[in-house]
């Protein structure tokens, strides 16, 4: 089970480093004088919109004169650089200009800022990555915003059906369609693998889990499009929350389990014991890298189809671009609530075998 | 690889961390608790009516069951002392009948030896009466016939030739 996890783990791992080897040549392209490619540009387009940025841009366009004008609010940018600071994104003018923060200058280069120079000139290594020093950077951007706004919507759904319970035995409202869901997490996620005994105390974070990476990949699909499990630090700290809770309920069997598998020959649990300890960290890495990856395809396979509408600009590729878009788009809506599903469960699974408490063999 | 690294913010990071782990703790205090609570109290409630109605369905059985027992136990009873009383009625007529017939002998007796006891009565009345008329008679035939000397001859020797 854990060596098939592994190899699927590399191989996916292979995937995306081609894929990000095959992304390099595009991103090249950008850096050279600005060619009227179309293709080019939807492809800078999308990697735009899969990354995180510092203002909350509803559209942008390019006028007549080849001006690109952004449409979109500021917000503010927190560093840390022998100090606090604290400023608008509205200074680095979507990275047109250098920002001056108490004699300090720092340059948005490529969705990062970096500390320059007045002139703000970037100094390359032998790789083309920037050695410009990075300040510690907890900017709100977008998608820190948009998680917020989604904490915030999930905090006053769930507590005021919370509030509903206290006049009413029944669920009113949106808790009709939320209790369901809640009592089959309860039901056929949590007790069919933690057991009627442990569940209660993984409960919060499993519903939470749950509906946050659900409504998050969904509140992703709409025009404004803010999908945030397409970053991998998110999901890197979704997993890494599962991992410590296993990691920290895990009781003597499961730990017996790992370092000393029962019923084997005493050679083979040598052998199996760096196996299963990389086993409890593959499980966490790959719920990370599972979710990441999803959310990422799907939407540049949405945007990818959406683009071609450009590119064929003619009576048939329009309409079956838009077919196929919308047929996407309900695949994805599938996605969003799959991946919150897989998520729960694995994690879920994870707690069961922490606490499972095994007959001796 | 190298472009999810380099991808990699520690600022998203921390504060996916924060507001996630926030989340979480102000969602099981003011939701997640409540709202599980709430359900379970509910499911409890109505496991604990499903068995409460099951619980008065059997009382209500037995008793159905215990009513039908002591209508039952009441018929047979009623049967039981509607034949005794039969019987005892039955006795009771028999007896009359008996005591009846005895009494009716015994009157019947009684009547018969009075009847008996008048009758031998009567008939000694009637041979006293008979004797004394006869004796009367005889007195009045014996006067005139001892009248005259041939008639007492003629009657003694009529009574001898009788005798011998």
């Amino acid at each position: 089970m854990n060596t098939f996890k592994l190899l699927k783990t590399i191989s996916l791992l292979w995937i995306l480093a081609t894929a990000s080897i095959s992304a390099k040549p595009a991103l090249d392209k950008e850096e050279h004088p600005p060619q009227k490619d179309l293709k080019a540009e939807i492809k800078a387009y999308i990697n735009h919109h899969l990354q995180d940025s510092y203002d909350f841009s509803l559209y942008s366009y390019t006028d007549e004169q080849g001006k690109h004008i952004y449409k979109g609010f500021p917000l503010p940018v927190i560093l840390w650089d022998n100090g606090l600071k604290v400023f608008a994104s509205a200074k680095f003018h979507h990275g047109e200009t250098l920002a001056e923060v108490d004699g300090n200058y720092y340059k948005l280069y490529h969705g990062k800022i970096y500390k320059t120079d007045a002139d703000g000139s970037i100094e390359y290594d032998a790789h083309h990555h920037p050695v410009n020093e990075k300040p510690l950077d907890f900017s709100l951007t977008k998608n820190v915003v948009f998680i917020l706004l989604v904490a915030l919507l999930m905090f006053f759904m769930f507590s005021k059906m919370a509030r509903n319970y206290q006049k009413n035995p029944l669920p009113t409202g949106i808790g009709r369609l939320l209790e369901p869901i809640i009592l089959y997490i309860r039901d056929d996620i949590a007790i069919p693998n933690i057991g009627e005994k442990k569940y209660k105390r993984y409960m919060s974070y499993l519903l939470t889990v749950f509906f946050f990476v659900w409504i998050i990949n969904l509140l992703g699909l709409t025009p404004l499009g803010v999908n945030v499990t397409n970053n991998i630090a998110v999901t890197l700290a979704l997993a890494l929350m599962t991992y410590v809770i296993t990691t920290f309920s895990g009781n003597k069997d499961y730990w017996k389990h790992i370092f000393w598998m029962p019923g084997v020959p005493w050679p083979m649990k040598i052998i199996l014991a760096p196996i299963e300890l990389l086993g409890t960290f593959i499980k966490p890495f790959s719920l990370m890298i599972r979710l990441y990856a999803n959310i990422t395809a799907g939407h540049v396979v949405l945007m990818s189809i959406i683009g071609l509408m450009f590119i064929f600009k003619n009576w048939i590729g329009s309409p079956l671009s838009f077919g196929l878009a919308f047929a996407l788009s309900l695949l994805e809506l599938l996605v969003a609530a799959l991946q919150a599903y897989i998520f729960t469960m694995l994690s879920a699974l994870y707690f069961g075998s922490a606490v499972e408490e095994h007959d001796h063999h | 690889m190298d472009k999810l690294i380099e991808q990699f913010s520690l600022g998203l990071f921390v504060w996916q961390s924060f507001l996630f782990i926030g989340l979480v703790l102000l969602l099981k205090k003011y939701a997640w608790k409540p709202i599980l609570d709430a359900v379970n109290d509910r499911e409890e409630g109505i496991k604990n009516a499903l068995e409460e109605a099951e619980n008065a369905r059997k009382e209500m059985q037995d008793l159905t069951a215990d009513n039908e027992r002591i209508l039952k136990e009441a018929r047979t009873e009623r049967d039981a002392m509607l034949k005794e009383a039969r019987e005892l009625k039955d006795g009771i007529i028999a007896d009359a009948q008996e005591e009846a017939k005895t009494q009716a002998n015994k009157v019947i007796q009684q009547a018969q030896a009075t009847i008996a006891s008048e009758k031998q009565a009567a008939i000694a009345e009637i041979k006293n009466q008979v004797a004394e008329l006869s004796i009367g008679i005889a007195e009045k035939v014996v006067r005139a016939e001892l009248e005259d000397k041939d008639r007492q001859h003629k009657l003694i020797k009529e009574m001898l030739k009788e005798v011998s």
